[in-house]
């Protein structure tokens, strides 16, 4: 990987590093733009006790899903977790650790924390369980509480092109979390339909700056559609 | 009779407006894109990062990037814009959202609202409700009034956890249309004939009742 160029050529590489106990942030919403190739590295090489941040933990089989197969996660902050019957069976029996958090508050501690800022305030989440144990602090008369930044060991990011500088562009709803997790990995990968030559991509259009990104892996998707709705 | 799921949507619609934007929860809220008056253009937004939610797709059009926050296929409409989950929330958060609609378990007369979590249920996560009912000015909350044991769900104070507090002023129920103020909800409109006296039997919270409650009509 030299000077610029972040482009790996396998997934082992894309993942190189990863360990058991890390933190890793996933992009996704559903299983809409998730990084499905390196969550499947991750459960390949069969680390554990992962802490993973991500809107969700995928389906049975499919996506994040695949990494409880193994209990490979040990914590995981979401803020929504249905449609999983392994994931309902572990958190039930209290194998995995469930930090439900408000998709706005989630989207905002990663933001906050590829950004530098520690914390932030917020009205969501006061005088619900979200908001007990929190610092309350009022502002323009309303209280707000505390929330912490969150960073990762890795984040896990799924684009739709990318160069070889590491400036992604995503497509349709599938960019949701992935910008926003691209910011706050100390290593962050992504994955890509296709990584084009430089100055093809419109420098005002580019979503995620390659400043943010450390490794870029082309790779081929199988794009499951949860709720597969058509009109008449 | 009380109302359909499709007659409460189409209650709410009339609280639509010309250049409205506006988020819709899942259920009964949803079908409010249904009503959207003739001549009047809004823009749904959908948390998972659309503005300008359309139609969902032909077969031919399903696209598994192009989804709604309830995960289904859908479109965008010309004038739809597309951005990250933290643009998407910024804008729920900061107030730029003209209306909010969304269901609820309980609501009680202090503006509280229950609609994530049942203790000793599975619990699934709260999503974006907690987002939007902070966020967001203008809610209007469509349940049933009462459960199907009969159990009022517009109460003194909520039994269940909260999604949010004191931020719920319009109830939309099968039976009645109501605001909340000053510690109270206050019946509005009622359902085509539907009795003060009902609404009053299964509305647990304090209940405030006008001179005139007009019946709501429907084409």
């Amino acid at each position: 990987m030299a000077g610029f160029d972040k482009r790996v050529y396998s997934y082992e590489d894309a993942m190189a590093g990863i360990e058991s106990g890390m933190t890793v942030i996933a992009g996704g919403f559903g299983l809409c733009g998730i990084p499905e190739n390196l969550i499947d590295e991750i459960k390949r090489r069969g680390v554990r006790d992962l802490t993973v941040v991500s809107n969700n933990c995928g389906v049975d089989g499919f996506g994040l899903g695949v990494l409880l197969e193994d209990r490979q996660i040990k914590k995981i902050l979401a803020s929504y977790v249905g449609e999983n019957a392994l994931f309902e069976r572990q958190m039930l029996d209290g194998e995995i650790e469930v930090v439900l958090t408000p998709q706005g508050t989630l989207a905002e501690k990663m933001r906050a924390g590829g950004a530098g800022i520690p914390a932030f305030y917020t009205a969501t989440g006061y005088g619900t369980p979200v908001g007990e144990g929190k610092e309350v602090r009022e502002f323009n008369g309303r209280p707000h509480i505390l929330e912490e930044a969150i960073t990762g060991d890795f984040a896990i990011v799924k684009g739709w092109k990318a160069d070889r500088y590491g400036n992604v562009v995503y497509r349709h709803t599938a960019q949701n979390f992935n910008p926003v997790a691209a910011t706050a990995g100390r290593i962050t990968v992504v994955e890509v339909e296709e990584i084009v030559e430089p100055g093809e991509l419109d420098p005002s259009q580019i979503h995620t700056p390659g400043i943010y990104v450390d490794r870029i892996i082309q790779g081929s998707f199988e794009k499951r559609i949860e709720k597969r709705t058509v009109r008449d | 009779m009380a109302l359909t799921r499709e007659q409460m949507a189409q209650r709410v619609a009339r609280e639509l407006q010309d250049g409205f934007y506006v988020n819709l929860g899942i259920g009964i809220p949803t079908l409010v894109a249904n009503y959207v008056p003739e001549g009047m253009d809004v823009m749904l937004q959908s948390e998972n990062g659309l503005l300008g939610m359309g139609r969902f797709p032909t077969e031919e059009e399903v696209d598994p990037d192009m989804i709604n926050a309830g995960k289904q296929t859908v479109t965008a409409r010309p004038g739809a814009a597309i951005f990250s989950s933290a643009e998407s929330f910024a804008m729920i958060r900061g107030g730029h959202v003209d209306l909010t609609v969304l269901g609820a378990f309980e609501v009680d007369q202090q503006g509280n609202i229950a609609s994530w979590m049942v203790p000793g249920k599975l619990i699934k996560g709260m999503g974006g409700a907690m987002d939007l009912v902070a966020g967001a000015d203008n809610i209007i909350v469509t349940m049933t009034h009462a459960s199907k044991h009969g159990e009022s769900k517009l109460l003194s104070e909520c039994t269940l956890p909260l999604t949010g507090a004191g931020c719920i002023k319009r109830v939309l129920t099968d039976l009645a249309y109501l605001e909340i103020e000053d510690g109270a909800f206050i019946l509005k409109e009622r359902a085509p004939g539907v009795s003060v006296e009902e609404i009053a039997e299964k509305t647990a919270g304090r209940l405030i009742v006008p001179d005139e409650v007009p019946e709501m009509t429907f084409d």
